[in-house]
């Protein structure tokens, strides 16, 4: 079994050497957050992580959720492992200090997401769930319902979910029909089924608080007539301690393909005692301000998992003896070579390891982006930071999580028969990761939310955003002697970005099925220039120390190393996303719905 | 009761080490260093005795480069109150360590100093057993439990063949084994309350010591790799090839 060791080293270079700037504790309200002070924030979360954790996984995966008398049993040790996490102040990790959080840096924050997806991302569900929950209401909730609920969310006391789905809607949640109906006082009775709900249920705390989309009886159809409550599972009275409960039931849980220590409810709300959280009818409003946070965080679980199949598989490779080098024995006193030798083992190692670099590096940007668009000083700044966050969200979630599906698949190849074995780690990863790819809105729709609403806002502002500094790096560094070499197949491959995305902008207009039968290419492909555009940035980075002191264990010369595969190997995958983009969607049009 | 513990900055227990190819030392460029574990057990073990009331002030001294501070915060975000750092770039060698401790009693007259046993790194098994000398105060070493009565010290020491438990009177030095306690992890409200904590900076020559070292290193190697094994055909070609080759019987 894959013993997973959080990858500080890479975590630190992004943090401090790619996206320094000024430095975190530069931004107002950050000033604490000095390396003295992450690095044994890291430290401290990557024991944690690597020792109560990542044990739990197999385990966990192994024996499952299980609906008891109507209650929800975690697998064994998550409780004990919730209370460690709990009393170490973890659940309150990014969380506003006003109710009891420790506000730290999302920058620094999504390393130790990842670090948590790496290692147990069944167990993560539920305080990344919380963390959701408790986004909403901050952003949204009367100063009651905050002061009522959120420092024991904060705290770990409560846990919280996000109630969207029900039987017949997943995607298109404007058909709802969890009704709600004021009861004079202030409060609601809120009535429905809610499907799949990640930590719906469960024994880890006392009390969950729900966040429910539900619609008033006055409420416009379609989309426009949702509203967003909180419902806790058993009443709150007003001095804080807990009542009744509340009429909601876990129904049933589901038999899953992976992450299956995270029970996945059928929840029904019968009558349940519920508060509005912000405007009547602007509940979807209300989601989609925590959404960027949420949907990089989805990103994160895809990247973690890449990280912990890449270390299994590099471990695995360099035991596993297996045929002869083509190039001539490497190892004549042993009985084979270790499979390491082989070229295509290299490819797939190298091929993760370019994703879980590049992808780190590229959520790095995004997430500092965030730390400037809530603490940056300058109006200017945060605006442009935003819009980067607005246009590359939907880009982490689904490029992160179908390469990270990926890698966990090549991980599972390089163990060959023994990666399809259960024991062995390897496949849970594989399975694990695949629902990244579908929840959190599905990756179809992350493509169509690029296409459709973040590339025509603002005449382009958005996309200016990210193509200013990608064109102004390859002006500036194209003829560079030594970067020159890495910049040129980001040039070539930005040029087919530029011309897809006037395709898109052309066509998008008049025929919109058109463009969103690009839509799934065109990310994939702006995924790849922006991943490229970081390994750019991080030779940029890597060169001067290669062949000093400070690359003795051979760090920055790898980052080259790396680098250059992905200039070679990956990137020129833009070729075929590009002809397929221009290629148009008539293919797909035209095929009569009959023949399928 | 002031409890003084002494902790090491030490390369970490999951790097793998390399030898300089010049055979002066280990290789320690770009390399993870953490807290000696026999130390996070002492400190735990101080952060224990302040919970249940025994102790009211715990200090953690270290000594060696700059960065042996982070190893200090390490400590003081476990629950220790201050911290003294020694500042030296030279090899500190225990009889050097053991001085300098002494040096520090001097100044802040703990009742209990609660040392590792010994460092993963050099694994002396030298610096507790020496300050004790030097103070003249009792010891106990290798404890596996420890209970404090008013004036005396229960130790219960892991030796040969069983355990031993003494009693001492205070003050007193104790030197830890990893089985006394399982060290914390460190909550991260803590981490962020240990920076304001105190760090002291003192020097050798502040504390009038002289850490030259006393024993010079001539060679440091690798560990000659294993050979492979063979197979033996009985159990009589076994006993002969231990008593001939191997001559362990
Ligand atoms: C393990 C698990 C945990 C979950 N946790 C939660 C949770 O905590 N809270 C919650 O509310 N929900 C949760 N979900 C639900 C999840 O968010 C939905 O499954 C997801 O949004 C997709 O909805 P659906 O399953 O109804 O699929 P559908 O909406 O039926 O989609 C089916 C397919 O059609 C595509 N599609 C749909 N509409 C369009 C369109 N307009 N254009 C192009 N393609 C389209 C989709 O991309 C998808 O490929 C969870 C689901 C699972 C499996
Ligand atoms: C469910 C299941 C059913 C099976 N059924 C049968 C059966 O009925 N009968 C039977 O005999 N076997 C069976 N097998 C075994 C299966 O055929 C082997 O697992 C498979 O051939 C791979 O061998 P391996 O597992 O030893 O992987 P390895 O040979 O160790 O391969 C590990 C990785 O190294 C790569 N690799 C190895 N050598 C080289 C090379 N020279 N160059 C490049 N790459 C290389 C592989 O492609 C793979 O990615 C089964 C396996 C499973 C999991």
């Amino acid at each position: 079994m894959p013993s997973y060791q959080a990858p500080l080293r890479d975590m630190r270079f992004v943090l401090y050497e790619l996206h320094q700037g000024a430095g975190l504790s530069a931004l107002p309200g950050l000033e604490d957050f000095t390396p003295d002070i992450i690095d044994p924030v890291l430290d401290e979360a990557a024991k944690v992580c690597e020792e109560v954790l990542a044990p739990l996984n197999r385990t966990g995966d192994e024996e499952g959720c299980h609906l008891e008398n109507g209650v929800v049993r975690t697998p064994s040790g998550f409780k004990q492992a919730y209370d460690l996490f709990r009393d170490g102040g973890w659940t309150g990790l990014a969380s506003d200090p006003a109710y009891g959080g420790q506000g730290l840096p999302k920058s620094v924050n999504a390393l130790v997401e990842e670090m948590i997806c790496a290692s147990n991302l069944s167990f993560g569900m539920y305080p990344g769930l919380s963390h959701g929950a408790y986004l909403a209401l901050h952003a949204h909730g009367s100063d009651e319902l905050r002061d009522r609920f959120l420092p024991k969310i904060v705290d770990g006391t409560w846990a919280g979910t996000m109630c969207l789905t029900e039987p017949h809607c997943g995607t298109d949640l404007g058909l709802c029909r969890t009704r709600a109906v004021p009861q004079g006082d202030g409060s609601y009775r809120i009535t429905g089924t809610k499907i799949f709900i990640s930590a719906g249920d469960h024994d880890l705390t006392e009390n969950i608080i729900h966040l429910v989309l539900a619609r008033l009886p006055d409420a416009p159809k379609g989309i426009k007539g949702i509203s967003l409550f909180v419902v806790p599972k058993i009443a709150v009275r007003d001095d804080g301690s807990l009542g009744d409960p509340n009429g909601v039931t876990c129904g049933s849980i589901e038999h899953k393909m992976g992450i299956k220590g995270s029970a996945t409810c059928v929840l029904n709300f019968d009558d349940a005692v519920g508060w509005l959280v912000g405007e009547a009818h602007k509940g979807m409003r209300a989601m989609f301000t925590m959404m960027n946070t949420e949907r990089l965080a989805v990103g994160i679980q895809g990247l973690g998992l890449a990280e912990a199949s890449y270390q299994g598989a590099v471990a695995y490779a360099r035991e596993r003896l297996q045929g002869r080098s083509l190039s001539g024995v490497k190892h004549p006193d042993k009985s084979a070579d270790p499979i390491i030798v082989h070229p295509d083992i290299r490819r797939m190692l190298l091929t993760m390891r370019a994703t879980t670099e590049g992808c780190r590096a590229l959520g790095g940007w995004v997430a500092r982006s965030l730390d400037i668009q809530h603490h940056g000083e300058d109006e200017a700044a945060r605006q442009e930071a935003e819009d980067l966050v607005v246009l590359l969200t939907p880009v982490v979630k689904a490029l992160f999580t179908d390469l990270g599906f990926e890698a966990a698949n090549l991980g599972m190849q390089v163990y060959g028969g023994h990666g399809y074995i259960r024991e062995n780690g390897m496949e849970q990863y594989v399975r694990d990761a695949r629902i990244a790819q579908i929840y959190e809105g599905t990756n179809g729709i992350q493509a169509l939310d690029l296409i459709g609403r973040k590339l025509p806002a603002h005449a382009g502002r958005y996309l200016r955003r990210f193509f200013h500094p990608v064109a102004d790096l390859i002006a500036a560094k194209v003829e560079d002697e030594q970067l020159g070499a890495f910049v040129q197949p980001l040039a070539k491959a930005f040029v087919r970005l530029q011309q897809a995305t006037g395709q898109i902008a052309r066509v998008g207009l008049s025929k919109p099925e058109e463009a969103a039968a690009a839509a799934a290419d065109y990310l994939r492909l702006l995924g790849l220039v922006a991943v490229g555009y970081m390994w750019v940035r991080m030779v940029e980075v890597a060169l001067p120390k290669v062949g000093t002191d400070a690359d003795s264990d051979g760090f920055y010369r790898a980052k080259l190393g790396t680098a250059r595969f992905y200039m070679e190997r990956v990137l020129p995958q833009s070729g075929a996303l590009f002809s397929a983009i221009m290629a148009g969607g008539a293919s797909m049009m035209d095929f009569e719905e009959a023949a399928f | 009761m002031k409890v003084l513990v002494a902790v090491k900055r030490v390369v970490d227990y999951n790097v793998k080490i390399r030898v300089k190819a010049d055979g002066t030392g280990v290789d320690t460029g770009n390399v993870k260093f953490t807290m000696n574990p026999f130390d996070e057990t002492a400190v735990e073990e101080a952060v224990r005795l302040k919970e249940a009331g025994k102790a009211t002030e715990i200090v953690v001294v270290s000594m060696g480069p700059q960065q042996a501070q982070d190893t200090i915060r390490t400590a003081l975000a476990m629950g220790a109150d201050r911290g003294i750092l020694v500042g030296s770039d030279t090899e500190l060698q225990p009889l050097a360590v053991a001085k300098l401790l002494k040096a520090i009693v001097a100044k802040e007259q703990p009742a209990l100093i609660i040392v590792g046993k010994q460092a993963i790194d050099d694994d002396s098994n030298q610096t507790g057993q020496m300050l004790a000398a030097l103070l003249g105060w009792p010891q106990g070493t290798f404890a596996s439990k420890l209970a404090i009565d008013g004036e005396r010290a229960e130790v219960t020491r892991e030796i040969d063949g069983g355990l031993e438990t003494i009693a001492l009177a205070l003050p007193a030095v104790v030197t830890v084994d990893l089985r006394l306690n399982e060290p914390r992890y460190a909550s991260l409200p803590n981490i962020m309350k240990a920076k304001k904590k105190p760090i002291d900076a003192l020097t050798p020559s502040d504390l009038g010591v002289d850490v030259t070292p006393r024993l010079i290193t001539l060679k440091v190697e690798e560990p000659s790799r294993r050979k492979a094994g063979v197979k033996v055909a009985n159990v009589a070609e076994l006993v002969s090839k231990l008593k001939n080759e191997a001559k362990v019987i």
